[in-house]
């Protein structure tokens, strides 16, 4: 029989104290009390004006969004025959594809990082590679710039885009490829005309999901970029820690926490609900 | 137009080598650590274990190895015993606005971490709380709860609600149904989700950078500060141990799930 709802509102509270002690309260009492110290609400507006348009802040929203939609893309590209092939085999294939995305999935973002920034590096395998093939005479500057954030974010972030992926191109009847088939359907128009459009809401969902982790990254581009990829999270976390900049770090806040919460509206209508989380 | 052969070969190939891509950066470094080298070089001229040596004779290394497992640890137990009550809850309660409060339940996961992070120090700086290990813990709880009752939600839907009814009828408490029928039923997946918990503190950095203060740097803490100043070797040692902490959790949890007949992680 089911609980009351008193029993149940008793077991969720403990999840609701945690979540509104050290979650929503603090995200609101933050934002709140950084913005009341502008004053009355013209300064407000007028401050918010003079920070998110001044050129560092919009500066980095732009680069922000542009790195966001690069890697995004650049995800399922790469993803996309991976989930294919990962939703296509069996047995021991299936399980050593499935290690190759869950142990980096899995692996703390600074160590992918750190292992990325060994490979890139001037004296790197990378380098090493490029000039043994003869590809490049001196070692490129694969670090501290564009490359490595768009290459560190990008393996960062393509396991969640293959498991999205794959969530969606599992749950394919494998009965309307083969009445396709033996229809005289060739592979192509099987992929193109039944495959595709069957497996399309996993792509929405695996490009919204990647890019709303991708705008709110701060490890990565910090590490391995150069002073032209400041992200907007970057930018937070220098007004926190060192300029000691409350109200311009509750204003980008507000900005990215806005685009953040409106694609997750979207993207809860393309997923299952917990999908984001494995 | 490609032959059906020839198609199939060209997507394998593809296929072989982004997961080549996708598994050889963490293998490398894991490699590249043991190497008797000044610096990282891959392959490695000569093997030894002198970056291991640094890292664990330097006691500020230590440290943070007993302040990860610590904060892990507190973090998992914490985030499991709530989030179990919850996942049940969710699962056979009689909740209005039962969507709303799952999504807002997982929304820390979407949130980004700087956000949360700069508002919890926002409210632990002006309580004395920075650099308080247990705090840090729960903390750490608020991103490892979503996690948590996706596993347990999933591991509860498998224990057949008849078989709790059944021991009600024959005299059973609520209390008693809950930790004599339910629990038991759905211990591996407790065991999972306790796991994936301690992993997700484990290998928090964000948080951790605004909380730790100089007492309680955590192992990603350690290694950022570390990193924000020079790659070095011994960060390829340190890693490495994060890497097989990743990777014996994955086997545990692999061995748990062979038992209860589930394939893929979580889903």
């Amino acid at each position: 029989m089911p609980l009351t709802l008193r029993a149940t509102l008793l077991l969720l509270l403990p999840a609701l104290l945690l979540l509104s002690g050290l979650f929503l309260l603090p995200i609101g009492w933050f934002l709140t009390a950084s913005i009341a110290e502008l004053g009355t609400w013209p300064e407000i507006l007028e401050e918010a004006e003079a920070v998110l348009l001044s050129g560092a802040v919009g500066r980095s929203l732009l680069t922000t969004g542009w790195i966001g939609l690069v890697v995004t893309l650049l995800t399922l590209l790469l993803g996309y025959p991976v989930s294919y092939a990962l939703s296509r085999v069996r047995g021991a294939a299936f399980t050593a594809i499935l290690l190759c995305i869950v142990l980096p999935y899995f692996t703390s973002t600074i160590v992918r990082t750190y292992a990325w920034m060994v490979l890139l590096g001037r004296n790197g395998l990378i380098n090493q590679i490029l000039l043994g093939l003869g590809l490049v005479a001196e070692p490129v500057n694969l670090l501290y710039n564009r490359t490595g954030v768009i290459i560190g974010m990008t393996y960062v972030l393509l396991p969640y885009m293959v498991l999205t992926l794959y969530a969606a191109m599992k749950a394919v009847d494998q009965r309307l490829l083969q009445a396709a088939e033996g229809m005289g359907a060739s592979p192509g128009q099987i992929f193109l005309r039944v495959f595709m459009p069957l497996t399309l809401h996993g792509v929405v969902a695996g490009l919204l999901i990647t890019f709303i982790l991708a705008i709110g990254f701060f490890v990565t581009p910090a590490l391995m970029g150069g002073p032209g990829d400041v992200m907007v999270a970057m930018l937070i976390e220098r007004e926190v820690e060192i300029t000691q900049n409350w109200p311009s770090a509750a204003l980008m806040t507000i900005v990215l926490l806005a685009v953040t919460l409106s694609l997750y509206a979207v993207y809860s209508r393309f997923a299952e609900p917990g999908e984001a989380v494995r | 137009m490609m032959g059906p052969v020839l198609r199939a070969t060209l997507l394998r190939v593809l296929v072989v080598l982004l997961c080549f891509g996708l598994l050889a950066p963490i293998v490398i470094v894991a490699i590249a650590s043991f190497s008797g080298d000044g610096y990282l070089k891959f392959p490695p001229e000569s093997l030894s274990t002198r970056w291991y040596a640094r890292f664990l004779g330097d006691p500020r290394w230590r440290q943070a190895i007993l302040n990860s497992f610590l904060i892990g640890a507190l973090a998992s137990a914490l985030s499991t015993l709530i989030g179990f009550l919850a996942a049940y809850a969710m699962l056979r309660g009689r909740l209005p606005l039962r969507r709303v409060v799952a999504a807002l339940l997982l929304t820390p996961v979407i949130v980004p971490h700087v956000i949360t992070a700069v508002a919890i120090y926002f409210l632990s700086a002006r309580f004395g709380l920075v650099s308080v290990r247990p705090w840090i813990a729960v903390a750490h709880s608020v991103v490892a709860l979503p996690v948590v009752l996706v596993i347990l939600q999933s591991a509860l839907r498998t224990v057949d609600p008849a078989l709790e009814r059944a021991a009600m009828v024959f005299g059973c408490t609520r209390w008693g149904v809950f930790h004599r029928v339910v629990l038991p039923l759905a211990l591996p997946g407790v065991v999972s989700a306790a796991l994936f918990a301690f992993l997700t503190s484990f290998d928090e950095l964000v948080i951790s950078i605004f909380l730790a203060g100089f007492r309680s740097e955590t192992l990603p803490v350690r290694i950022w500060n570390s990193l924000l100043l020079e790659v070095e070797p011994t960060i390829a040692a340190v890693s490495t141990l994060l890497i097989a902490v990743t990777t014996i959790a994955l086997g545990i949890d692999a061995l748990l799930r062979r038992r209860r007949g589930e394939g893929f992680p979580g889903r």
